[in-house]
Parts: structure tokens; sequence; C-alpha cells
């Protein structure tokens, strides 16, 4: 392929960087961020409390697919929680009435996640920009009225005592380590699958969707159907995050389906870096840090959230690593 | 000659306001066909209803014979019949490479396979940088969408809807915005796109119009005022009483 400078005064001095090699050092860069970053979680509970270690990772896989249709997809939901805390009654209640094997139990509650996403989602997609934030809040309140409401959910205690039970039937979980390296491998198995949805044939029409809507269509592509796919997807891999979590805390709790947590992945995901790869990971890592550390402080700590949020995005409204990479020139 | 595109007593009503009222239309296969008439004239929305971005209140629209009154934008895409859009259409955080394969993935059928690689994407590459060529921004391949000239970014979008290879494109306003240099350009591209394809456009740089079209309908107040060739308009009283009235305006 002949790269020619034809005609006229254009930026000729850009550089001409063959594109296969351009994406290639792109994904080779990204691959040893991964493999850093898998080594670093490998010996970090051997450095911190694992449970804080496996919330952080929760949380980062939530706000990963959560980034998935706000980043990618350009869809603002505001009801997540829906399909975080869903899935994680869910798979309590697989784990806890039915003795579901871990493994299972984490899977149904990412089943049913699927399955309310791809029914909210069906209903959302017909309306677009705040109408459509509506629409899944509105459906999340309602996912959160049944978790008070109905008898298998307990009501304002959740559902506490989750047995964290044996992998496969074989391997006790109950210790930390065990537990993390389950949790390590789930979360960090879906980040990787968020990232190669990303960088799909699907992914790149997703990205032409998000940048112009009508033109995506004059092309021929029938988008509300790309939406419904990646609203369902990323509903799915929250509620993977969710039904993982419930087995770390052994706990599904009102919370999780509270809409102040459908708020609270919006803020990880804009503080990281939306549409971002590594942009959630990092803001999930900061708001819970915060939270952790900051608890002595009691209800300041949502002030000092606040505050912090609201200095991120005066000051860098690309988010930490949307603002690295732009001093870098590179995509993160 | 056959007919590409034909609407019979198209008519769109907002609300009581009918913006467009009993239009016939039959446009010639192989013929660049121009829409014009003053502001308010209803040549966006006939324009939007041919494209099925909205929907006629009444009447028939036929492609290739096949009725597409009932379609949506995106199947009639998938038939040969592509729109542009007045703002230039480009999608701007993406790369001019990657604009221009956007369109030549529809190849693949539907892309719904998240799971795969865009690696395999990567077989478009020398079919892209060849429309990419054709029209003049071969150096700036590798550059984001964003930040093209104005007329570059028309150019791009020119690329990216020949890249699908569309029996018919409708042009809204393409001239729009521009500098005389890039009407310039971008009529050459026209000029050269048609040679074997359908064209209708809204247009108001009548020059252009005169310039490229074989065939000119005018509208006005949403009606057809008159149909012919430029010569044949530019001489008719109603066209002249319509676009010196609206002059005074």
């Amino acid at each position: 392929m002949a790269i020619v400078e034809k005609s006229n005064n254009l930026e000729s001095s850009s550089p001409l960087v063959e594109p296969v090699t351009q994406a290639a050092d792109m994904s080779k860069l990204h691959k040893y961020i991964f493999a850093i970053l898998l080594i670093a979680l490998i010996i970090l509970p051997f450095f911190v409390y694992p449970i804080f270690a496996m919330k952080v990772m929760c949380f980062a896989l939530f706000a990963a697919a959560f980034n998935l249709l706000l980043g990618f997809g350009g869809l603002l939901s505001f009801g997540h929680a829906a399909y975080f805390g869903g899935a994680s009654y869910v798979a309590a209640h697989a784990a806890k009435v039915w003795g579901f094997t871990p493994e299972l139990a984490v899977l149904t509650g990412t089943a049913a996640a699927a399955l309310l996403g791809f029914a909210i989602g069906s209903l959302a997609i017909r309306r677009q920009g705040i109408y459509f934030a509506m629409v899944t809040l509105a459906f999340a309140q309602m996912v959160y009225f049944v978790a008070i409401q109905a008898k298998f959910t307990g009501g304002e205690d959740g559902i506490q005592g989750v047995p964290r039970g044996d992998l496969f039937g074989i391997f006790s979980l109950a210790d930390n380590i065990a537990l993390y390296f389950f949790v390590l491998a789930v979360t960090f198995g879906g980040i990787l699958l968020l990232y190669r949805i990303v960088h799909s044939p699907f992914g790149q029409v997703l990205k032409a969707i998000r940048e112009n809507e009508p033109r995506a269509i004059s092309l021929g592509y029938d988008v509300n159907r790309y939406k419904l796919i990646v609203f369902t997807l990323s509903a799915t891999l929250a509620g993977l995050a969710g039904a993982t979590k419930s087995l770390v805390f052994q706990l599904a709790s009102l919370t999780d389906v509270h809409w102040s947590m459908s708020g609270e992945v919006v803020l990880m995901t804009l503080l990281g870096g939306m549409g971002t790869i590594f942009g959630p990971l990092v803001g999930a890592g900061v708001i819970v840090t915060m939270q952790n550390y900051l608890a002595t402080f009691g209800a300041w700590v949502t002030v000092i959230q606040g505050v912090i949020f609201v200095i991120g995005v005066l000051m860098f409204r690309e988010g930490i690593i949307g603002v690295l990479a732009r001093w870098l020139k590179k995509p993160l | 000659m056959p007919i590409a595109l034909q609407a019979e007593g198209l008519t769109k009503e907002f609300k009581g306001f009918i913006a467009v009222n009993n239009v016939n239309l039959s446009i010639e296969k192989g013929t660049i066909h121009a829409l014009i008439g003053p502001n308010g004239a209803g040549k966006t929305t006939c324009f939007n209803l041919l494209t099925k971005f909205l929907q006629p209140t009444r009447g028939k629209i036929t492609y290739e014979g096949r009725d597409i009154t009932k379609l949506k934008p995106a199947e009639i895409a998938r038939m040969g019949m592509v729109r542009s859009f007045q703002i230039s259409a480009v999608f701007p955080d993406l790369t001019v490479l990657q604009n221009v394969r956007v369109a030549l993935q529809r190849a693949r059928g539907d892309s719904y396979d998240f799971w795969r690689s865009d690696k395999v994407l990567s077989k478009f590459d020398d079919q892209a940088l060849e429309y990419i060529e054709e029209v003049g921004l071969s150096a700036l391949a590798h550059e984001r969408a964003a930040s093209l000239p104005y007329g570059r970014k028309r150019a791009l979008e020119i690329a990216t809807t020949l890249a699908l290879s569309p029996d018919m494109l409708l042009l809204d306003e393409p001239m729009a915005g521009m500098g005389r240099e890039d009407v310039e350009l971008i009529s050459r591209l026209i000029r050269r796109i048609a040679e074997n394809r359908t064209v209708l456009m809204v247009e108001h740089n009548l020059s252009v119009v005169a310039d490229l079209s074989d065939r000119i309908t005018v509208l006005a107040r949403g009606e057809i005022l008159a149909e012919g060739t430029y010569e044949e308009i530019a001489k008719a009283p109603e066209v002249i009483e319509a676009y010196i009235g609206a002059s005074h305006d």
C-alpha cells in the first residue's frame, strides 16, 4: 500500500505509521500492562488484607462492565445496581438455599443478571439520553423494591451467612487466600473478556454508533440490535461482579441494589476515565480504598468523595487514566 | 429509461402543518437529480421521507420496483440506497482508515461477534486504503477523523459511502458550509461517483446544481413547482417568482 503525499499543504509532518504496526504496538503495550497487573495481583494478598483486595477486584469488574456501556456504547445507565445487586441475591440464594457449589452459584447469579439486562435493555434502548437513564433507573428501583419485599431476599437483613462452599465440590474456599485466587480468576477473566469485546468487529461498530448514530444507520447497521447486545453484555458482567462479591462477604444486602450503588459505579468510571481500558479499574481502586481507609471519618466519607469527584471533573474531565493517556499519547 | 426511485402522492403532516404535499417524483437510473427550492420548501423533509428517516403520512415510495414505504432506514441502506448528511457525517474518534473500514465491514453481514479479535478486520485495510486514495486522503489515513479540515471530512464521508458500493446515493446539501476550493473538490468527486450510479441531491448552491444535474425538481411550500433541465426551469416564471419572492422576505 503506497502512502504518498499527493496533494498540497496538509500536515505532511504527521508520521506515517503503518496501521498494522501501530495497532500491534498498542495491543502489545496493553498486553504488558495486563501481565504486570496480573503479577501484582498474584502477590498482593500476601501484603494487604485479602478481603479488601477482593472487594477492589469485584468493583473493578463492575466498573469495567459499566464502562463498556457508557464509554464504548455511549449509553448512560443509571440502574446498574439492579444487575450487580440482583446477581448477588440470586448467587447468595443459590449457594445458601439450593446448596450450589460456588462456581455454579456465581454462574446462576450472572445468568439472572443477563436475563434481567436483556429484558430491561430491550425496553430502555427505545429511548435516548436522559430518558434512557431514567428508564434504567426506574427499573432498578423496581428491583430494589423486590429486594425489600420478596421473601427469599430477607428484607432489611439481606441474605446472611452465605457459604463459600467447595469449588467444583472439591477445593474449599473457606480460606481467604484460596477464595482470593478464585475471585482473581473470575474478575481478571471478566476484564479480559471486556477488553476483547471492545477490540472485536462488534466493538468497532459499537464505537461507530457511539460516534455518530444516524451515520451508522445509514451504513446499514441495525443500531438497536447492537445497543441491546452491549446492554446485555454489560449487565451480565456487572452481574458476574455482584455474584462474586456475595461469596466474598458471604452476604447479599440492600446496599448492592440501592440507587446509590448505581451512582457509585458512574463515579468510579468517570474518575478513572470513561472510554479507557484501565480507567474504571483505577477508579474502582481509588474509591474503594477511600471508603476503606477513610471509614473512621464516618459520614464524612461521602463528603470527601464528593469533593474529590468535583475536583476531578473540573480539573481533568477525561479521568485519571484519560489524562495519563493524553500525556503519553497512547491509548490506555 | 428505467426508474430507480419513485414517490407517488408523498405527503407529510406535522400536527396540522403540511410540510410535503402530494409530491410525485421519478428518478431515472444513472442520472443526477437535484431537489431545490427556497428555504422552508420542504426539501429536507422530502429527503428524509425518501431515505426513510421520516415516515410519510400518505403516499408510496418504490425503489427498483420494490415498495419501501414501510422499511427501516438501515434496511434500505442494505438494499444499496445510501444517504449522506448535511453536517459532515464521519466517526470523529476513529481514524480515517477505520471510518472507511466500518463501511467495508458491512460485507461480513452483521458484526455481532464480540468474542472475535478485530484483527479479522485487517483484511479490509487494503481495500479501504484504495477508497481513501481515490478521494485524495492517503496521507491522512491514520489521523483521527476529528482532526481533518471540513472539506476533507466530506471527502472522507464520500469514501465511506463509496465503500458500501451503493447503486443509489442521496446527498443532503453536499456543499453546505464549504469554501470555493472545497466545492470544486466535492463537485469533481460527485461527478466521478455518479458515473455508474443514480444520485439524488438536495442543494442550495445553484451553480453546482446547474453544473452537475441532469434533471431538477423545484419545490415550494411542500409542493412541486416545476421539473426539467436547468435551462427549462430557469425560464419557468413560477420558479423565478418563488425565488425572487423568497429573497424579498
